[in-house]
């Protein structure tokens, strides 16, 4: 089947949506004082690096930083078979009374969301946990938005979001790749 | 009674080593004799004609090794159906071994089975008479009493004898009737608790090997004890490279010794064990190759005598558990044949003449039982096989009660068309 | 990605290399979620899990229990003290009355090699074979390996020597598959008459004497010394078992390295292993306690999801 394949976000539109958002996670926080990052295995951990850079670059803050690997909250083991386990979760401080925010890079259905806050609710009590998404292209299947959104974008039908991550990909890009219908 | 039609058997390839035939031609039975075998003869008034183009009419097959299981394990195989399967693979008799419940151990024992095997009317059923009582290896059974009553050897198989003194009052005293001591030989501290032959497989499996040497020492030890009595020495099937070496030994000095072989041990080899396969388990165990390879060499050059089958039906609840729980032995009546001819013949080791022998005319021979031959006024045991018949084995379609065997799904060749004992037609097979 | 594995793990002997790296692959960070204050994660919520021990056992047994537990499954244990010899209900019944329970997975352990791949023919719920005779018990070969993959970095090339009953073991059949299969150079060393007679066709170097063995190995792997083997005329006693094959300090102390010492436990202190050298500097066997829970995990992990019984609706990813 023919695929088009468009570009959402070049690396500097990248950087720039970045920025932006590093910005927005510290205004809606209300400062850096208990705020701690959580990316989502796997590019989620990435973009929290370089959110945290920015807000470093502004605040003269460290914003500590964790990782999450939902594979074992997910809710489709038994339809789709278990998947490796690829990343670490890693959140080496108290979340207890913290302001967690949980960073991915796309938000679609929102079932990793539900199962990054069950697997964050394992670890303890935060104050309040907030999203922030580089990407939100619809089609929730449940009740879940984001705080901060990178770019909202309306994917048609048998459209796919892929982000590019330098550390992982070795580009900084995000396209969006509409597979013709065989309809 | 009215006597019985003459039976023509027409066309077929006439194969009998022990007179060296080997031509096509007819054969004519009258009165449960052979009349006549060779050229054409003309129908007689009132024949049963039976075509046997492109078939082989050989002496019929005698298996010196089997367990019926009656009296005791009804459930898993009578001597009605164990004579019938008899007849379906080619088997115009068989010997019946003595470990049934109770033991064949006395001349009443004996002339039941007898009783049992005439009613069957199908395959012949010599009894076998246990050596000492119950199978004990204590005291000797009566030899005497039971061959009077039709005992045609004396075992203690499924058991060795394990004292040296019994197994050589054996060989004395079995002087007297003639017959041969057939023994299963295993020596059992080396032996015990073990699932499977000795090797890379068994360690594989974690299960606990049998070395070759638990079969040799006692083997060796019979032929010195036959040498020692002069009594004739029947082994058991023989399934190791160093047995028949031994049983070369003995023979090249006279000692008077037979032996048997299995059509399994002649065809598989342990790996069929792998996957904890319940249906390739017996005793003794399926062996090496170099085993394999070794026995059917013997069996080519006459050092092993006879095959046997050591067909033993076992429950399939029985058969279907934990390798170790699971009991010895398979089934073979209904296939020995055909896996003879697959594995020997048709890998070239024999001839069909040379296995003829070693499933008739030998069996007959060492064992002193009628038949055995076609010659001219022999008892009309018959059995007529396509050699070349592709078929498929399924297990379900026996007459054996048992399904235990390792050949379920496998092609093999060769297949009985029909069996005469005295001159009647016991198997026939349709289709 | 469905059942990487396939339905069972019977033995380390059916599985590839990629397959055994994949499982401690899985298990490294699954030994996370033990150090967390709510040990536990949902993947298997939902699940019913019997630990169907035919054989007692304290360590397998509670092993499993935690690992499933912290897997989130519904866990039942059934303890038969029915040894092979005393039958009662079949085994094959056994399963089938557990399976008309619904549940979905079995882990068993039982005193017949075979059994395992037994009860995985004939039910539809993924078996783990937690020992089977003297079979395999794959799950301990597996925590051998995670431990020593620990330690070393990489199996490749590193030398490891199974010490004692290997004839009797399933701990050392396992060892030597998996070992084997990832590159170890594997040697046995004990009594010729507690080694199969035909061990150097698994491909593994036999030393004759304990010195030897620790002059050569980058580890030691003890197995445990059954008692029974002396009242069966295995070997005259354990006193000379320790003083020819005993893994002592005295013995390590001549090594020309330093080695690791494994023990899959319960230890007969004084007997294969003295008490110095199993709670020494280089004893890692409380760290294949720790492995033993993660290991036991991942395997559950990486079976489930084929199990008809449990497949809902649930649908879905994200992306």
């Amino acid at each position: 089947m023919p695929t088009a394949s468009t570009i959402v976000l070049n690396a500097r539109a990248l950087e720039r949506t970045v920025a932006r958002m590093a910005d927005e996670i510290v205004e809606r926080a209300d400062g850096t004082d208990g705020l701690v990052l959580v990316g989502i295995q796997r590019r989620g951990v990435q973009l929290a690096d370089r959110l945290a850079t920015v807000i470093h670059s502004r605040e003269q803050v460290s914003v500590p930083r964790g990782s999450l690997d939902i594979t074992l909250y997910r809710d489709d083991l038994q339809t789709v078979g278990p998947r490796p386990i690829v990343g670490k979760t890693e959140l080496p401080w108290e979340i207890d009374g913290k302001t967690v925010c949980i960073v991915d890079d796309v938000l679609y259905t929102g079932r990793t969301i539900r199962a990054a806050l069950d697997e964050l609710a394992d670890f303890g009590r935060p104050a309040r946990i907030m999203l922030a998404v580089l990407i939100d292209r619809g089609g929730r299947e449940l009740p879940i938005h984001a705080d901060v959104v990178g770019r909202l974008i309306d994917v048609p039908r048998g459209g796919r979001v892929d982000v590019g991550v330098m550390e992982l990909d070795g580009r900084d890009e995000v396209t969006l790749a509409i597979t013709a219908d065989a309809e | 009674m009215t006597a019985p039609r003459d039976v023509l058997l027409k066309g077929g390839r006439l194969l009998d080593p022990s007179l060296n035939l080997d031509g096509i031609g007819d054969l004519l039975v009258r009165d449960g004799k052979i009349e006549s075998a060779g050229g054409t003869i003309g129908t007689p008034d009132g024949a049963t004609v039976i075509d046997c183009a492109g078939q082989v009419v050989s002496p019929g097959f005698i298996d010196v090794h089997c367990h019926l299981r009656e009296p005791g394990r009804e459930d898993v195989e009578t001597i009605l159906s164990g004579a019938r399967a008899a007849a379906a693979g080619g088997f115009t008799a068989v010997c019946a071994m003595p470990n049934t419940d109770p033991v064949t151990d006395n001349q009443a024992a004996v002339g039941f089975v007898l009783k049992q095997g005439r009613a069957a009317n199908a395959a012949r059923v010599y009894p076998i008479g246990a050596i000492s009582i119950g199978q004990k290896g204590e005291r000797l059974a009566e030899f005497g009493e039971m061959v009077g009553a039709g005992a045609v050897a004396v075992s203690d198989d499924g058991k060795p004898v394990v004292s040296a003194h019994l197994m050589r009052t054996a060989l004395e005293y079995a002087r007297t009737f003639g017959i041969p001591v057939a023994d299963h030989c295993e020596e059992p501290t080396l032996a015990a608790g073990g699932d499977m032959n000795e090797g890379f497989v068994s360690a594989r499996l974690g299960l606990k090997g049998i070395p070759a040497e638990a079969e040799e020492i006692m083997a060796i030890r019979d032929i010195l004890l036959a040498r020692l009595t002069g009594g004739h020495v029947h082994l058991c099937h023989m399934s190791t490279k160093g047995s028949v070496e031994l049983i070369r030994w003995g023979k090249e000095r006279g000692i008077p010794v037979t032996a048997e072989a299995c059509p399994h041990h002649l065809s598989l080899t342990e790996e069929e064990v792998d996957g904890y396969n319940t249906n390739a388990k017996m005793n003794p165990p399926l062996r090496s190759l170099a085993d394999v390879e070794a026995v059917q060499q013997a069996v080519k050059d006459g050092t092993i005598d006879v095959i046997a089958t050591d067909h033993a039906p076992h429950h399939n609840d029985d058969k279907q558990r934990e390798f170790n729980d699971a009991p010895n032995g398979i089934i073979g009546l209904e296939t020995a044949l055909a896996v003879n001819i697959t594995w020997l013949v048709q890998s070239k080791i024999i001839s069909l003449a040379t296995l003829i022998d070693r499933m008739a005319c030998a069996p007959a021979r060492i064992f002193g039982l009628p038949g055995g031959t076609l010659r001219r006024g022999a008892l009309a045991d018959i059995t007529v096989f396509d050699p070349a018949l592709a078929w498929t084995v399924d297990p379900a379609a026996f007459l054996t009660k048992g399904r235990n065997t390792p050949y379920g799904g496998k092609t093999l060749f060769g297949r009985v068309g029909c069996t005469l004992v005295d001159g009647r037609v016991v198997y026939q097979r349709m289709g | 990605m469905t059942a990487p594995l396939g339905k069972d793990l019977l033995g380390l002997e059916y599985l590839s290399a990629e397959q055994i790296t994949m499982i401690l692959d899985t298990a490294e960070p699954l030994r996370e979620i033990s150090e967390r204050a709510i040990k536990k994660v949902p993947t298997l919520r939902g699940a019913t899990v019997v630990n169907l021990f035919f054989e007692a056992s304290t360590r397998t047994r509670i092993s499993f229990e935690f690992a499933e537990k912290r897997m989130s499954a519904d866990t039942v244990n059934v303890a038969t003290a029915s040894s092979s010899v005393s039958k009662g209900e079949t085994l094959v019944d056994t399963a089938k009355n557990l399976e008309a329970m619904r549940i979905d997975m079995v882990v068993i352990r039982h005193a017949s090699s075979g059994a395992a791949r037994f009860l995985a023919e004939r039910i539809e719920s993924n078996v783990i074979n937690a020992g089977d005779g003297t079979h395999e018990h794959p799950t301990q070969g597996l925590l051998d390996l995670l431990t020593l993959r620990q330690r070393f970095g990489t199996l490749a090339g590193k030398r490891i020597c199974i010490c004692g009953d290997v004839l009797h073991s399933r701990v050392a059949r396992s060892n030597i598959w998996g070992l084997t299969k990832l590159g170890a150079e594997v040697a046995v060393c004990g009594p010729r008459s507690l080694l199969p007679n035909a061990i150097e066709d698994f491909g593994v170097q036999v030393f004759e004497r304990i010195e030897q063995a620790i002059e050569w190995a980058d580890a030691l792997n003890v197995l445990r010394l059954q008692l029974e083997r002396m009242t069966a005329g295995y070997i005259p006693s354990l006193r000379e078992y320790n003083r020819v094959f005993g893994v002592t300090r005295e013995r390590l102390d001549r090594a020309p390295r330093d080695l690791l010492i494994l023990h899959p436990g319960p230890m007969n202190r004084g007997v294969e292993i003295d008490s110095e050298v199993a709670d020494g500097p280089h004893s890692v066997i409380l760290d294949q306690v720790t492995n033993g829970v993660a290991v036991r995990m991942a395997v559950l992990y990486l079976l489930a999801g084929n199990t008809p019984a449990l497949a809902d609706a649930a649908k879905g990813g994200d992306r």
